[in-house]
């Protein structure tokens, strides 16, 4: 029998990697890989897995330097290095944030500087249990053709831009394309973010990085949930099968979906709830078990609600690790607590655990929302966002 | 883009789910005329109406046997026959809890301008027949596309032609209350490897949950009938173990959860092998958020014809036969088959090259 010789390595998780009580079983058999082989694959499903771990998720920090600018700007401070560095060193150097986060997204200057003690960015975060990611897209332009619709931009030397992320110590991706409801989408729009993305996803992996693949469907509009479930259904049918046949290793990436809610603008709203039953539907429907993460978005709801939704969403067993990935809702409160004073930088630091503990606990389902502040409450939302 | 939530919605996700049920699976046994035509001449029997009733009615009064079926797809022929004694195959099925299910395909064409690819007819009027037929008593219904592997094949255009067919008869069947079994069969035909039978597998459950979704069908109220992943038939063979590690591997890729059970098609396995093969997959560590079943003809009913020959005296020895084939692949379906079955011929290979309905 041609068996044994077969047997390499198994994308299949181990019992310790998912959810449920039975019993362990000699495991010694394991199967080679099928046409979705890079020499990076074995990595790949372990990076993927390590960020998917329980209670744990994600710190976005990828803010581009136009986009830092705005942040340090609403607490007037100037948009220069020494203060972008001065506000990812009080982020990186929480103590103990390795507890809640398991990967954080750097824009790329980050990914090449050092603290304001003279320590290398990735190693502060390497040391903390954090797998440093990092943004490779080149941002949204108007896409020609469209109903004024946007396309993401940055397959051109994307290869050899995320080898030398990978030699710098990144270890996943992350690609950002964004679809409009209230401009269609259009079927145009729909199929070149989807095409995008998945071009986007076998190019990272071919260079050791575990893409998180992100079609954001943007809170803009006055639709309803009924529409926004409509328009994800069909935006992550085509992202999968454009990710099929890229040939993308499934066990090797990450999503980043927005949830499933009114639009911003809609009179009438969800509560979590409503939310995780559309959105886990939605997921259901079109999330192969093969994926090991899913890590939200929060695309401008509050520090509190983005936690709320995601505790009613791990209320119950899911196929796939179900938890965060959010900018705006881990570091608003944050931000404000710093104002750019070194001696806020413990208070700050202590706002940032407390959310990220929180979004830790929604993970895990167990969310109580005891004390959470009015500034926690406020909703983020800015009409017509851009980063 | 929504699924289609027709009225009849509920009723398609219950029978669904119930035909799923861990421990249960579904006897093929929609043979058309003709092939049981060449089933009944294997062992001399002549295929006439009044043999193909007794050989099914021999099947659904097995004692014993239903509880481990959750349905039994049926011809249209055997859809309207009886019993010896008058009932109704249908209520007879009805009463033991085993859904009737009909074929409704109308057999594959090939595809003009390829290498001998093929695609299945039955479209037209498919609204009207599965009104007819859920009228009936039948709440499921199958279609089975065929693809191959070949230098070339499958092509784009088989893939893509399959995969619309499909969606088009399972989206026509939900309109008119009939589960669709979803079938995209990869022959075991040729002389690859097990790595390819996995990567075109992939290629085509992808572009089938791509076809379904675009044509808003409801996952919830579907069942998907595969082909395990297996070398080609002429190559060297891999245990039960490999298979299920193939397969499994990539149903996890391409198959949502929303789909509540997985049946697979025995293709050309023997009674044993597949069974040893479901049960090594249902054994397997893994999260699987839908159930693995079988949904057999030739690998549950092969020895049993084989002891039957068409002779009165034999029915009950021969039912004795198919009893052991359904048990034993309900515990696998649990991961709990001990093996092991010394008859001759259910470990007789049931692989015809080249095979056609």
């Amino acid at each position: 029998m041609a068996s044994a010789t077969l047997l390499k390595s198994s994308f299949l998780p181990k019992k310790t990697d998912w959810f449920g009580a039975r019993p362990t079983a000699n495991r010694q058999v394991t199967v080679s890989l099928t046409v979705r082989a890079s020499s990076y694959a074995d990595e790949l499903v372990k990076t993927a897995k390590t960020v998917a771990s329980p209670g744990r998720g994600i710190l976005a920090m990828d803010e581009s330097n136009a986009t830092c600018g705005k942040r340090l700007a609403s607490i007037g401070l100037e948009n220069t290095e020494a203060n972008r560095q001065a506000y990812r060193t009080l982020l990186v150097t929480a103590p103990g944030l390795g507890n809640y986060v398991s990967g954080a997204i750097l824009f790329e200057e980050t990914l090449y500087q050092s603290t304001v003690d003279g320590k290398k960015m990735v190693d502060v975060l390497v040391e903390q249990s954090i797998v440093p990611g990092i943004k490779v897209d080149k941002g949204l332009v108007p896409l020609a053709g469209s109903n004024d619709e946007s396309w993401c931009q940055g397959l051109d030397g994307l290869a050899s831009r995320c080898a030398a992320y990978y030699q710098q110590g990144a270890r996943f991706a992350k690609w950002r394309t964004v679809v409009s409801i209230p401009n269609g989408p259009s079927a145009l729009a729909v199929k070149e973010a989807a095409w995008g993305l998945a071009r986007y996803a076998a190019i990272a992996q071919d260079n050791g990085l575990v893409p998180i693949v992100e079609p954001e469907i943007l809170l803009d509009g006055e639709h309803g949930i009924d529409r926004t479930f409509e328009v994800a259904q069909k935006v992550w049918a085509e992202v999968f099968f454009y990710l099929a046949e890229n040939n993308v290793l499934f066990e090797g990436i990450l999503l980043k979906p927005s949830m499933v809610t009114p639009g911003a603008e809609c009179k009438e709203r969800a509560t979590p709830e409503q939310v995780a039953s559309y959105t886990l539907k939605l997921l259901h429907r079109r999330i192969p078990p093969a994926v090991p993460g899913i890590m939200f978005l929060s695309g401008g709801q509050s520090e509190v609600e983005a936690t709320l939704n995601l505790n009613a969403m791990n209320q119950g067993p899911n196929p796939w690790h179900v938890s965060f990935s959010y900018a705006r809702a881990l570091q608003n409160t944050c931000l404000k607590t710093w104002g750019g004073r070194p001696e806020n930088v413990k208070a700050a630091q202590d706002a940032l655990l407390t959310r990220a503990k929180a979004n830790s606990l929604a993970q895990l389902g167990k969310y109580t929302g005891e004390g959470e502040s009015a500034e926690a409450k406020e909703g983020m939302y800015v009409k017509n966002y851009s980063y | 883009m929504s699924a289609f939530i027709g009225k009849y919605a509920d009723e398609l996700i219950k029978t669904a789910k119930y035909i799923a049920t861990p421990g249960k699976g579904i006897l093929a046994a929609d043979e058309s005329t003709g092939t049981i035509g060449k089933r009944l001449a294997s062992i001399n029997v002549e295929n006439i109406e009044s043999n193909r009733q007794a050989l099914r009615e021999m099947l659904f009064t097995a004692p014993g046997a239903l509880p481990f079926l959750s349905g039994v797809i049926l011809f249209e022929e055997t859809l309207y026959q009886k019993t010896a004694d008058g009932k109704p195959f249908v209520d007879l099925l009805l009463e033991n809890s085993v859904i009737p299910g009909i074929k409704v395909d109308k057999g594959t064409i090939e595809i003009a301008g390829t290498n001998g690819e093929t695609t299945t007819q039955g479209l037209d009027s498919l609204g009207a027949r599965c009104q007819q037929y859920y009228n009936a008593g039948a709440r499921f219904a199958k279609w089975r596309a065929v693809l191959k592997i070949g230098p070339c094949e499958p092509s784009e255009l088989s893939i893509v032609q399959n995969a619309q067919g499909l969606a088009r008869y399972a989206l026509i069947c939900q309109e008119n209350g009939l589960v669709p079994i979803v079938e995209p069969e990869i022959l075991t035909d040729g002389s690859h490897d097990i790595a390819k039978c996995a990567a075109v597998t992939e290629k085509v459950l992808a572009a089938v949950y791509k076809a379904l979704n675009d044509h808003h069908v409801l996952l919830e109220g579907t069942l998907l009938k595969p082909n395990m992943v297996t070398p080609g038939s002429d190559s060297p063979k891999v245990s039960p173990e490999v298979i299920a590690e193939y397969t499994v591997t990539a149903l996890r890729r391409t198959v949502p959860p929303a789909v509540p059970g997985i049946v697979f098609l025995s293709g050309g396995q023997s009674e044993e092998e597949a069974t040893l093969n479901l049960n090594a997959m249902n054994k397997l560590e893994v999260l699987k958020p839908w159930t693995l079943s079988f949904s057999f003809g030739r690998a549950l009913q092969q020895s049993t014809i084989k002891k039957w020959v068409g002779k009165k005296e034999n029915v009950e020895a021969a039912q004795a036969t198919f009893l052991v084939r359904c048990k034993a692949n309900s515990e696998a379906t649990l991961g709990k088959y001990a093996g092991g079955n010394t008859d001759a011929a259910a470990s007789e290979s049931l692989y015809v090259k080249g095979y056609k309905y």
